[in-house]
């Protein structure tokens, strides 16, 4: 199945290190996300820990969890699956492991209440040095490498290259605020600092729409579809919702009108033509097709449908005037979680196991293969309720007049337990989820010669 | 043909480079103070220390932050809570906000970020004026 180098250890596991890191702090992740939710609700539970350490350490992880399942599938695809060499081998370990020092120091300094940035960065930013310096090295690394490509390049490409180029440029723009420049005036700072968080998630779909147009191409053997121009539009519109679709955020904040006004006409076209290319692909799979991939493809489909939920909520809440009463609310934690939840986890899903299904075969079976199945049920049934839920709670939050703030959050109560409680469903499903794609991709389940070379 | 095709070489560019123009845009006159006030050193002193307790958990400014507590935007310019009313809440904390152990200079700089946010703009949603096409306009 694999095309090139396939005795080379090596390259068969290139990238692969990423992938299990990011399940880790996807497992992670959802278990802060739940501690979070009880703390949310019994402020006198669990002493040792604060709600402000909680939710950035779940925040950061899932960061962690998109970025590095992304960056794990683009070091193991090239060499695998495009018969590209790395330019650079060595700097993905010093990459990988840097990234690991980094990651513990930062939880570290959420523990210790060391805070500096926020949202996504809310860690001192002197680590955000070792981010800058590996995420260059990568980055030059995954540009030489396609540039070596001889075909015209695949729309894949496209979107890795602007992925990984505009998160190092997003990323300097959430560091701008040590400038006295932008720190000086509170509404500039305020406002750059959430055109970068949009513009991240933006970079971060770059890298996962690129992998779900990579999984597609592989799961159906057709070689054309990503060179279509409905594929290149695609990528166009993501750059564009990139460049402004951040300005949704700042509908609030006093900034020139113009500045929210270009937010509100881009809608989410981008949205619509993923699901439009999803479906199609759908369609002209075959049922042997599906079936050598069936969890990947899976995944695949589930993201679909989540993209057209997600796309009918993310229009609504464009629309400045609902925004207005839906912003702050938990109909915004409600979009927020169904996009990284139902699309980017499920598409890095599929991307995990279009790599477990390559490299294990026919070994991928037993528990390993039934748990990622019911995982895969759990986590999404269970994501209904908990979206569900949040909908309403935000809804609730959003149309009705309460009298202060305070009789507002008592009575979302019964809301906010019907999503901890779906939570720990969705945990549950997750986990197994993890938990059968770890144990598929440790060195021993996919390359018994692996452990020999490993131990030289 | 080899490497990216020329023509999806220039559209990248084209919006590569109109990224710049617009991102400098709204770093200059799309966030130009114009009428608005200047913040004072203590405002600024208040920022930083709203980032490095990370108040931004619990709390949202202009709407943006966490959910667990309320939008702090006007909290000082509302006249029934106001600098001393929220002094308290920094002060000692609640059952729910945790007490940051700060010290009073702290907590001036804080109110004064607070008291900056709330008169350089305005968050009450029930306030906005919804306009035909669908944008809002907000009294400053
Ligand atoms: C762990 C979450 C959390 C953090 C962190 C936090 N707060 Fe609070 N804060 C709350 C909650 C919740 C309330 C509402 C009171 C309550 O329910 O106990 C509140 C209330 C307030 C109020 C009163 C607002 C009103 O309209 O009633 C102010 C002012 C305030 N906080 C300022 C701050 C500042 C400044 C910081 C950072 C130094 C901070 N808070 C950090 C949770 C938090």
């Amino acid at each position: 199945m694999v095309q090139s180098n396939t005795n080379d250890s090596t390259c068969r596991r290139s990238g692969v290190n990423f992938v299990i890191l990011g399940l880790m702090s996807l497992g992670g992740c959802v278990l802060m996300g739940l501690l979070g939710a009880v703390k949310y609700l019994y402020p006198e539970a669990l002493s040792n820990f604060e709600f402000h350490q909680l939710r950035p350490i779940h925040v950061s992880l899932a960061v962690s969890w998109i970025f590095l399942a992304a960056i794990g599938g683009i070091y193991h695809y090239l060499p695998n699956y495009r018969n590209l060499t790395l330019t650079w081998p060595k700097s993905m370990h010093i990459h990988f492991w840097i990234f690991v020092v980094t990651g513990l120091a930062i939880l570290g300094a959420y523990l210790m209440g060391n805070f500096g940035g926020r949202e996504y960065w809310a860690y001192p930013p002197a680590l955000s040095i070792p981010i800058f310096a590996t995420w260059i090295m990568f980055g030059i690394n995954i540009c030489l490498t396609m540039k070596k490509e001889k075909e015209p390049w695949p729309v894949y490409y496209w979107m890795w290259m602007t992925g990984i180029i505009f998160f190092f440029i997003t990323f300097s723009e959430a560091h701008l605020y040590l400038i006295p420049f932008f720190n000086e005036n509170i509404i500039r700072e305020t406002t750059i600092q959430w055109k970068s968080y949009g513009a991240l998630v933006g970079s971060w779909n770059m890298l996962v729409y690129g992998t779900a147009m990579f999984v597609m191409e592989r799961i159906s053997g057709d070689k054309q579809m990503a060179h279509t121009n409905q594929a290149f539009l695609l990528y166009i519109l993501a750059f564009i919702a990139l460049m402004i679709g951040w300005s949704h955020h700042v509908y609030a904040v006093p900034s020139a009108p113009w500045v929210r006004m270009l937010g509100y006409i881009i809608s989410m076209a981008e949205l619509a033509i993923l699901a439009k290319i999803i479906w199609e692909w759908r369609q002209s799979l075959t049922p042997n097709q599906k079936h050598a991939h069936l969890i990947s493809y899976r995944f695949i489909f589930a993201s679909d449908i989540w993209v057209f939920l997600n796309l009918i909520l993310a229009i609504l809440i464009s629309i400045p005037a609902f925004n207005l009463f839906s912003h702050g609310t938990h109909i915004t934690v409600a979009h927020a979680m169904g996009t990284t939840i139902g699309i980017n986890t499920m598409i890095l899903m599929g991307s995990v196991f279009l790599i477990v299904e390559e490299l294990c075969g026919d070994r991928f079976a037993g528990w390993h293969r039934s748990w990622a199945n019911q995982g895969f049920w759990i986590s999404n049934i269970s994501l209904v309720v908990f979206l569900g839920a949040l909908m309403v709670a935000g809804s609730m939050e959003a149309f009705i007049e309460w009298e202060d703030f305070y009789e507002r959050a008592e009575a979302i109560v019964p809301m906010l337990l019907t999503f901890s409680i779906s939570g720990v469903g969705l945990i549950a499903g997750l986990w197994m989820i993890v938990v059968a794609a770890i144990s598929m991709l440790m060195p021993a389940a996919n390359e018994p010669e692996a452990i020999q070379a490993g131990a030289e | 043909m080899k490497g990216p095709q020329p023509w999806r070489r220039f559209l990248f560019l084209a919006l590569f480079v109109s990224f710049f123009f617009y991102s400098a845009s709204v770093y200059t006159s799309g966030t130009a103070l114009n009428e608005g006030p200047v913040a004072s050193d203590a405002a600024l002193r208040g920022q930083t220390l709203f980032r490095e307790n990370n108040c931004w958990a619990c709390h949202q400014i202009y709407g943006l932050g966490g959910y667990m507590g309320p939008d702090l935007t006007n909290v000082i310019n509302n006249p029934d809570l106001g600098p001393e009313y929220a002094r308290m809440f920094i002060e000692v904390g609640t059952d729910r906000m945790p007490d940051f152990q700060l010290s009073d200079s702290e907590i001036d700089d804080l109110i004064a970020y607070l008291e900056y946010v709330g008169a350089a703009g305005n968050y009450n949603p029930k306030k906005g004026k919804v306009t035909w096409y669908g944008t809002v306009e907000y009294e400053r």
